[in-house]
This record gives structure tokens, sequence and C-alpha cells, in this order.
């Protein structure tokens, strides 16, 4: 309860707040209507599909729903002996349908996911199950094939029952929940996941440094030059970004090739045998090279902003009072271009991690990263809750290093420009 | 102790940034240790960098300057030992004052005690002490000028430069704190080599103060002298305010000329740097040194008209027509004798020939 006499009126008696209020609110409508178009853009282009992603990485809606009877009547078998009758039975009758339907085979892949053998008894099953007679549908089903009376797939399709499984993550870290239930790691030479994502960040992680290594000197260049020379380095660094990023690509792939121009130097130079050129592409070397210099401008500007707020006359202050040039740089230069570094780190590695154009053409086998198999998910097996689960794996991996860095230097640290 | 009259000397240093235009030119010049010697002059004169060749990041192109008798040209500015005060005072923004004042103890290795001790010390000099532990953002402009002056001084250097220290600052802060910094350069006996263009602060601050102009000191004397005797008109405008006639010389008798201006009249005036009859000239005169409707005697006595009248508390701006000059200026300090200056009267205005010094011409 507010007190009365606390309440500041206007002069025709409405209390102040509620006038104010009355007053801003028309300001408060235009300024939403403003940026309306942008918060549906927004909604429809980025927040539906994400959630799309995540519904889509763990739902197992489909054999949930193919067989509904079944799961109902599971829920009372405990899964250590074969099911009650009752189970069979319901069985039977959601199968039938699903045949009726045509729909059967959806779910003997589905099943076989899960287990391997379902695909051939459950063709079995058709076949048969034209015959059954009505009731002891246990029996019937148990003499179509010996699997049948075999209590683990009983128990492989009641695994599928919860219309929602993490199983794609799990396979996303090469991990699979065994028939017990417990959570383990694939066998050591089908771990092709874990690879993946330790060599993405591997990638991600060299490339912002060869990226900051070679940015900080052009920088501090561009930031000190005078503005005749620094506008003309300046275009030098945009140049390539404004260039088509397959056009960029493609050139390095003509430069790295074994038959290409660097190639070519090396051997001209004596630098190499000319029978034993190098694989600087479809590897690790391609990725490396290629990338850097696609992501170096995310790096220089950053830096290039910061360092331009940075007056000179600390340089000179630092040298004055006794420092050597390297003391100068490393205690006044330095800590004040970590914002920069800081922005520019940043935006390239959550770029590189997620980098798909330049991997795919100049990476090869062992060049590729998580995106390329994440496409290759979408694409080629059209596995495309696998392919959601591994995109939000990376969207997380992206928050988790923004949380650290924030924990680390700080979000406020940040300059962008 | 005797004074080491040239702890810093300029020797014949010539400076170029382009190889076509010289900004400095010729520079001679001696600075005694323990002085304040303030570099004046607008800009583009070439005090700044008069001051970045004796700071080290500026090289002569031509000659040498010598720092108690050694040459520094090839020293870099870390080994010179010269404290600086820089224009926006460049602190360390990411330090607080406590670090901004230890780092050169820092580099040149002092203990922790000792560079708590000589913080603390610098600190209280400049009255700031128990902010410490303050980021410079924290301070307001005065105090992080304060903040700039302990730090250049607190390795005791023996050479302290300061370039424009106090152009950032509104006009009272910027009086207290040239009062405070002479202070300090008092009760420390440091040298101090100060540049400015705002010749009010040069007056009340310096020994002795080196007018630059074009690359060239045009005067190089003491404050009052600098006022009061002009050697040529470009330093006679700079400092200070100004009224001038130009003319012909037209008689030179020892200690006095007379002009003749170009409506007619003619003069007495005190020949300064004019040689003979015929020379061009600019005759200078203090506005205070003209006095209205006095008894005293004196050898120029003129009739002029009162165009304004600008009131100023303890004094008055009259702005006169007086022999073809619109602007002469008069300062009339407020007393109840001088009550009947209004506009548009005809008043006499008087003054001795020894203050119209007759210069070169503009």
């Amino acid at each position: 309860m507010s007190i009365e006499t606390g309440k500041i009126l206007t002069t025709d008696g409405i209390p102040l707040e509620v006038s104010l209020k009355k007053a801003e609110r028309k300001n408060k409508i235009k300024a939403f209507l403003l940026v309306a178009p942008l918060l549906f853009f927004l909604l429809i282009t980025y927040i539906f599909p994400i959630g799309d992603m995540l519904m889509r990485s763990v739902d197992d809606k489909m054999v949930t729903e193919m067989l509904p009877k079944t799961f109902k009547s599971m829920e009372k078998w405990d899964g250590k002996e074969l099911p009650p009758e009752e189970v069979f039975e319901s069985f039977y009758l959601d199968f039938q349908k699903l045949v009726e339907e045509k729909r059967d085979g959806k779910l003997s892949t589905q099943l076989n996911y899960t287990k391997n053998g379902f695909k051939s008894i459950l063709k079995k099953l058709r076949r048969k199950a034209k015959n059954f007679e009505e009731g002891n549908y246990k029996e019937q089903i148990m003499a179509v094939h010996q699997r049948w009376a075999d209590v683990e797939y009983w128990r492989a399709i009641q695994r599928r029952a919860p219309a929602y499984t993490s199983q794609k993550y799990l396979k996303g870290i090469d991990m699979y929940k065994n028939e017990e239930g417990n959570i383990v790691s694939v066998e050591e030479d089908r771990r092709i996941h874990r690879i993946l994502w330790l060599r993405t960040l591997e990638i991600a992680f060299f490339v912002t440094l060869l990226c900051f290594l070679m940015a900080y000197p052009i920088a501090h260049l561009l930031a000190t030059l005078p503005m005749k020379y620094s506008n003309l380095l300046m275009i030098c660094v945009l140049l390539p970004f404004w260039t088509s990023l397959l056009v960029r690509t493609a050139s390095w792939m003509i430069l790295l090739q074994q038959q290409g121009v660097v190639n070519d130097f090396f051997v001209m130079i004596g630098l190499v045998a000319d029978d034993n050129r190098p694989e600087m592409m479809f590897n690790k070397t391609g990725t490396y090279v290629a990338m850097t210099q696609i992501l170096l401008p995310f790096m220089v500007l950053p830096l290039y902003s910061v360092m331009k707020t940075i007056s000179p006359s600390l340089m000179r202050a630092g040298k004055s009072l006794g420092g050597t040039p390297f003391v100068a740089f490393w205690k006044v230069y330095f800590p004040l271009t970590i914002p920069g570094i800081g922005a520019g780190c940043l935006l390239v590695f959550i770029l590189a991690i997620g980098y798909y154009i330049t991997p795919a053409l100049v990476g090869g086998a062992s060049g590729t990263l998580i995106s390329n198999q994440i496409a290759f998910h979408m694409k080629s097996t059209l596995d495309w809750s696998f392919a959601s689960a591994m995109g939000l794996m990376l969207l997380a991996g992206v928050l988790a290093i923004y949380w650290i860095y924030n924990k680390l230097v700080g979000v406020d640290n940040i300059k962008l420009g | 102790m005797s004074k080491n009259l040239d702890f810093v000397k300029f020797d014949k240093v010539d400076k170029s940034y382009d190889g076509k235009v010289l900004v400095v030119k010729d520079l001679n010049l001696d600075i005694a240790e323990g002085e304040f010697i303030t570099m004046l002059g607008p800009s583009g004169s070439g005090k700044t960098t008069c001051l970045m060749m004796l700071a080290g990041f500026e090289t002569p192109t031509n000659g040498e300057i010598y720092l108690d008798k050694n040459p520094i040209s090839n020293i870099p500015p870390h080994k010179r030992g010269i404290g600086m005060v820089f224009q926006n005072y460049a602190l360390f923004p990411h330090m607080t004052v406590y670090e901004n004042l230890a780092f050169p103890l820092k580099v040149r290795k002092f203990q922790k005690d000792e560079i708590d001790k000589k913080v603390d010390k610098a600190l209280s000099m400049v009255s700031l002490s128990g902010f410490e532990h303050r980021m410079p953002g924290q301070l307001s402009g005065g105090q992080q000028q304060r903040v700039a002056v302990a730090r250049s001084l607190v390795f005791d250097p023996q050479l302290v430069l300061m370039d424009e220290p106090l152009g950032a600052l509104d006009k009272n802060l910027r009086e207290s704190m040239q009062y405070e910094i002479k202070h300090i350069h008092e009760s420390i006996g440091v040298t101090v080599v100060y540049v400015t263009h705002d010749q009010s602060e040069a007056l009340t601050m310096s020994n002795r103060i080196a007018v630059f102009n074009d690359g060239k000191v045009q005067q190089l004397s003491s404050p009052d002298k600098l006022y009061e005797e002009p050697v040529n008109s470009f330093v006679a405008e700079f400092i200070g305010e100004n009224n001038t006639f130009a003319g012909l010389v037209t008689n030179m008798s020892g200690k006095e000329c007379k002009v003749k201006l170009n409506d007619g009249t003619e003069i007495v005036a005190n020949p300064i740097s004019v040689k003979s009859n015929g020379d061009k000239t600019t005759v200078s005169l203090r506005p205070e040194r003209a006095l209205i409707n006095t008894k005293e005697k004196m050898d120029n006595n003129f009739k002029g008209k009162i165009e304004e009248v600008i009131y100023h508390g303890d004094h008055t701006r009259v702005r006169l027509d007086l022999l073809g000059n619109k602007e002469f200026i008069l300062k009339v300090p407020n007393s109840s004798a001088n009550m009947d200056i209004k506009m548009g009267n005809q008043i006499n205005v008087s003054w001795n020939s020894r203050d119209a010094r007759a210069l070169d011409p503009k």
C-alpha cells in the first residue's frame, strides 16, 4: 500500500507518476515500433530455428508414436523376463496398423539404429503376421524368429519409449547408452567425433594465435603512420575482406597445390627438390594458411581501433621516465591494448571454430573441422537431428568460451571499434 | 656551490622535418642550473620542437645539445634522466596513482620501501597524500596535473621539462597551479624548462623567458625586462598589450629620436632598433605608460577623442582615436579623479619619450 501523503500530484491533481507514464507511453510505443522489425526478424531467423534445432536434436517421438499401445502395456513390464502376452498383443496390433499404413519400413530403420538385427526379423514378422490367428500372440511371434524370444530385443524396443533422447548428443562425443543403460565410449577406432572436436579447437586456437601475432604489428603501424600511408595500408588490409570468400580460398588452392606457385618458387630457389614437393594443401597446413589470411582483418580492426585511442605521449612518458623502449611497450602500451586483443581473439576464435567453406575446400581429410561433419550429416546422411545436436554443442562451446573469457578478462574490457 | 651557468646548452641547433623548412634555426641557448626558463611563442614557432630535442624524442638536424657539458644527441630518452610533464599529462590510465609514480623508480630498480618513501614524499609535495590507490580517471584535471608533476620529479631528476602542462585546465585552476609549480621549483631547486604559449603564465613563473618566433629566439631575458624593454616589435606585440605608431625616423640625437607619423605629427621616442634618419619604425607604447590629464611634465602631449569605454572593475579601458591610431588603448585606474571619462570627450594624453620604444617596422 502506498502512502497517500507521500505522493506528488501534478497541478491537475493526477499523481505525478501516472502523469509521467502517460506522457512517456507514446515515446515507448514509438521506440518499440522502431525496433520491432529487427525483433521479429531475429525471432524468425534466429530464435525460432535454434529452438527448432534444439527440439529436433532431442526429438525421438517417431517410434513413440508408431508403437503407442506397446509402450503403454510395457509400462508394467520390469524388463527382466520376456514381456507378458499383453505386450505381444499390443505390439502385434501396432505393427499391423503400421503395415496397413506402409510405415513399417521406417520402424525397422529406427529400431535397427537401436539394435542391429531388427530389420530382418521385422520383415519376417510382416510376412508371417498375415496368417496369425487371434489370441496367444506371444507364442506366434516368438515362432517367427528366435530373436523375438530374446529379451534383449524387447528391451531395445522399450528403450525407444521416451519421446526425448540424449543419444544424438552422446553420439556427438562418441558415446552411447549401452543395453544396461550405462553411458560408455564407442570402440577406439570408431571415435571420429572427438578427434574432430579436438582438431577444431586446436586449429581455432592456432589460427587465433597466428592472426594475433601478425595483426598486432600491422595494427600498430596503421595506428601510428601518417594518414595518407595508413589509409593505403588500411585498404590493403580490407581488400581481401571485400573479395568473395570462395575466390580467396580458391586462390589459395592455386598457390598451395603441389604444382602451385609457392611450390614452384621453392623449387626454383632450390629449397626443395622437384620430385619432392611438399603437400601444403588438403591437410592442416592448407587450413591454417587460408583461415589465418581470411580471418586476419577481424583481428586487425579491433586492435587498430583500440591502438588509435592510445596517445603516443604515453609511450614517450614511459621512455622519459626511464623505461627502455621494451619496458615502455610492455608495461604501458601492451596493457592498454588488451581490450582490443580480447575482442580480436574472441572474434577470430569464434569464427574459426565454426568455419566451413575454407576447411572443406583446402582441408582435405586431416584438415576438416566439426562444421564439415555437421554439413555432411545435413546433406549426405540426412540425419538432421544429429546435425542439430552437433550444431547446438558447437553453440554451447562458443557460449562456454565467451563465459570463460568474461571470467578472465571481463566483457566490459572488449572494444570492437 | 657555484652554479653551472650552462647546465643545458643548445649549440647552433637546427631542426628540419622535411628538408625544406627549418623549424628551429641556429638556436643558441644556455640554461643555468636551478633556473626556471620558459620557452614562449605562438604555435608553430619551434618551442615544442626544442623541448622534444632536449627530451630526446627528436634529434637535431645540425648542432649539438649539451647536458651538464656532455653531448646528448646520441643518448636515447630513457637514459637522459630528464623528467617530463606532458601536455595531456600522459598518466598511465591502467595504473593507480601509486603505480604511476613508482614506474620510474621500479625501472631504476629501487627497493620497495625506498619507492614507498619517495612516492609518499612526492605526493605530499603536490598535496595529494592519500590518493595512492585512485586511478587517474577518477581524478579531476587539476589532480591529474599534480600527479603528472609529482611523477616527473619522483626520481629526483636534475632537469624537468614541461610541455604546456596547464593548457587543459580552467583559468582559476591554472593560476593556482602556476604558483604551486613555482613553489615546488623554488623548494627543490630543480632546473625547469617550461613551454607555453600563454604569456601571463610565462611572466608569473619564470626566471627567464625565451620568446620564440619563426624558429628563432627573439629575446631572452627576465620577465620584467621582456615586458618593459622588448627588443623588437614581435616581442612588444606578443607580450602584454601594446599601442603602436608607424612612422619614419627624422631626427636621431643619442638617447632620443623624433618619429614622423603618417599623419604628419612628430613624436619623441626612444631609439632601440633604429640606426639613422629615414629608417622606418614602429613605436611601441604600453597602455599603462600613457596618462590622461596629468600634471606631470612629459615630453609627448597630445589630444585624443574617446571612442569606447569598457568598465573592468578595478580599471577602465579606454579606446582613443589618437594621432590617426583608432585602436589606442589606455588603462585608467578606477579612482574618483577619473570620473569624467565619457564617450566623445577630448582628453589630453601624455607619455615619456623613454617609454615609447622605436622598434623595427612591422
